[in-house]
């Protein structure tokens, strides 16, 4: 006959039973590999400024780098085009935020992490590190969030308070 | 018994039995009692006939010559090759990012066949040699590892039906007036499919978590390296790496040769061609987890990392841009689906929400999979509104359109999940309408 509390004994047995085996299931069959080794590979860039690279840039060397490689559709000024985000405009509360850097985007760390992932879309991966803290730079001076000869580097960046940065709810653990 | 033979009499008698056993307005039918009569009875409603009354049957031409050979990867019978995705004129810029959605209306069951899942692409679909494909779970780990595709393979796989549904699906309805278009058109970025893979946990286990890791961030190996982020606690409870799809190698569309895949959370979180897990105590803010894939309030303010879609339904048919083409008894079927649990409950509603009838679903549905529901419904030419309301097991009630619109601002498209209204005409025709 069963107790309730050596029902629990053997429920719990059998837990630790169940994660035992599917640990003993598994094969085993990385390989090991280094942090050094992601270096160049590992892309991310988070708000506090982890894997932001050497180098610096200002909006004043942004511009011409802007204007050879990403005008072209998002427009002198940040306007965008049908199809293309808009990269300046509009403001944050008050008015509805636009999509737009200076107008929602909460964290400067995006603005690089984007750019160096995945612009220009034909040739992503293309831009310097260096010149990706230029444009970066240059699309933040496009909002007046920096000046237009603030150096932007790994120290400097996570320091770059964003208009709308306080205006999101985090869902995260909510399950419903 | 043939329908011809039936007297005006008896039809008009068994018409008026099933409005007898109406559950709602406009012609909801009890469909127990249909089974009881069975199809020559149900059958004998319709109108129109496909054989003149003394015409007999012929022996077809393919009953008399042998049919074709035998094939390697089959294709559609080619009465039945129209059905395809619903694809956009592609972006002038960049070709292969855009969405391409599931023609839910020309579909039954709830499995979605792989040439049917819908697309979202955010630079295109890479083709990945998978023998030089590597996945590397790196971060917060006692050891970083990094797998080939063959060394996947060897792991212990599980196999679930799960949806996929894309955050944005459905936007269209949240616009100020109401498209014109058909049930896929509307709300096609929802898939169902056999996932097959291997459990995360068992990886993130294999490299050994660390105290203080909270989150994994993910990138795909295509030109946007699209990145997403995902709680830990989810990543170590239902998340697999994607290998398979309904029983065969995942198709390019899908991430080949693996994909995260994250039971009832948002699409986009599912990130394909998974190429990097980085275990870390922060989410890294991805673009496609700030700028985009955040829920824009009325205040302004804007909801961030909204993971599990909500409680939903819709009518596949009849729907939008269709025309029933007779009078008479006709199944109202549909899907529903929710990210929080399995599909306890869905009605029907013909008469604009004022009456409602529960539609016949499955006994124990499974959790964050697709739910088939089916109610007859009698029409005799009149107008009528129809509406399925989902209910999940978490307690989640499908809202009106009016109550999801007044919780956002108007430029919020995402998790839309209001009730579906599709309006019928006398001549039959059926439209999206907001009512």
């Amino acid at each position: 006959m069963f107790t309730p509390k050596r029902t629990t004994a053997i429920f719990l047995s059998l837990l630790l039973g169940a994660c035992a085996n599917a640990a003993e299931d598994s094969p085993r069959l990385g390989t090991p590999i280094s942090e050094a080794q992601l270096q160049g590979w590992d892309l991310i860039v988070a708000p506090d400024g982890s894997g932001l690279p050497a180098g610096s840039g200002t909006a004043a060397q942004g511009q011409l780098v802007y204007e050879q490689k990403c005008a072209s559709c998002h427009g002198m000024q940040g306007e965008g085009m049908p199809g293309v985000p808009a990269l300046a405009g509009g403001s944050p509360i008050g008015t509805p935020p636009l999509m737009t850097v200076g107008s929602y985007w909460p964290h400067a760390s995006t603005l690089f992490d984007y750019v160096r992932r995945a612009m220009p879309p034909l040739a992503p991966k293309s831009l310097t590190d260096t010149e990706v803290y230029q444009v970066t730079a240059y699309v933040l001076h496009l909002h007046n969030i920096v000046e237009r000869d603030f150096v932007l580097d790994r120290n400097s960046l996570p320091t770059v308070q964003m208009p709308n940065g306080g205006n999101f709810i985090d869902r995260s653990q909510v399950q419903r | 018994m043939n329908d011809n033979n039936k007297s005006d009499v008896e039809r008009m008698q068994l018409h008026e039995e099933l409005k007898s056993d109406s559950v709602a307005g406009n012609g909801l039918i009890n469909r127990r009692h249909l089974l009881g009569l069975g199809l020559a009875g149900a059958g004998s409603l319709v109108a129109g006939n496909v054989l003149a009354a003394d015409a007999g049957l012929v022996i077809p031409a393919w009953s008399k010559t042998p049919g074709r050979e035998l094939s390697g990867y089959g294709s559609p019978s080619h009465f039945a090759n129209a059905i395809s995705r619903i694809a956009p004129s592609p972006n002038s810029i960049s070709p292969g990012t855009g969405a391409s959605r599931t023609p839910l209306h020309l579909l039954q069951g709830t499995i979605t066949p792989n040439s049917l899942h819908f697309e979202r692409h955010h630079s295109g679909i890479p083709d990945i040699d998978p023998a030089q494909h590597r996945l590397v779970l790196h971060g917060m780990v006692r050891q970083p590892l990094s797998f080939s595709y063959e060394d996947l393979l060897a792991y212990p796989q599980i196999s679930r039906a799960y949806f996929l549904e894309c955050s944005g699906n459905s936007g269209a309805n949240s616009a100020p007036t109401a498209s014109d278009n058909s049930a896929g058109g509307i709300h096609g970025l929802l898939s169902c499919s056999e996932w097959t893979g291997v459990r995360l946990s068992t990886l993130l286990e294999e490299a050994g978590v660390t105290p203080g890791a909270s989150w994994i961030s993910c990138t795909g190996a295509d030109a946007a390296s699209l990145g997403r982020s995902v709680p830990l606690n989810k990543a170590l409870n239902d998340v697999i790496i994607a290998l398979y799809q309904n029983g065969e190698p995942i198709r390019p569309e899908q991430g080949y040769p693996m994909r995260l895949f994250v039971p009832g959370w948002e699409g986009n979180v599912s990130v394909k061609w998974l190429t990097q897990i980085k275990v870390t105590d922060a989410p890294a803010n991805f673009r496609d987890e700030t700028s985009r894939y955040t829920e824009l309030l009325p205040d302004g303010r804007a909801l961030q990392f909204t993971y599990p879609m909500g409680v939903k339904s819709l009518i596949t048919s009849p729907s939008g841009q269709m025309t029933l083409q007779r009078r008479g008894l006709h199944e109202v079927t549909g899907l529903a689906w929710s990210g929080s649990g399995a599909i306890r409950r869905v009605e029907i509603s013909a008469d604009g929400g004022r009456t409602w009838a529960d539609a016949h679903i499955e006994p124990n549905q499974q959790e964050l999979t697709l739910t088939r529901f089916r109610l007859p419904w009698l029409w005799e030419g009149g107008e009528a509104i129809l509406q399925s309301r989902a209910t999940d097991t978490a307690g989640n009630v499908q809202p009106a359109r009016a109550a999801w619109v007044a919780n956002y601002s108007p430029a919020n498209r995402y998790h839309y999940n209001g009730i579906q209204s599709w309006a019928v005409s006398a001549q039959g025709e059926v439209k999206n309408v907001y009512a």
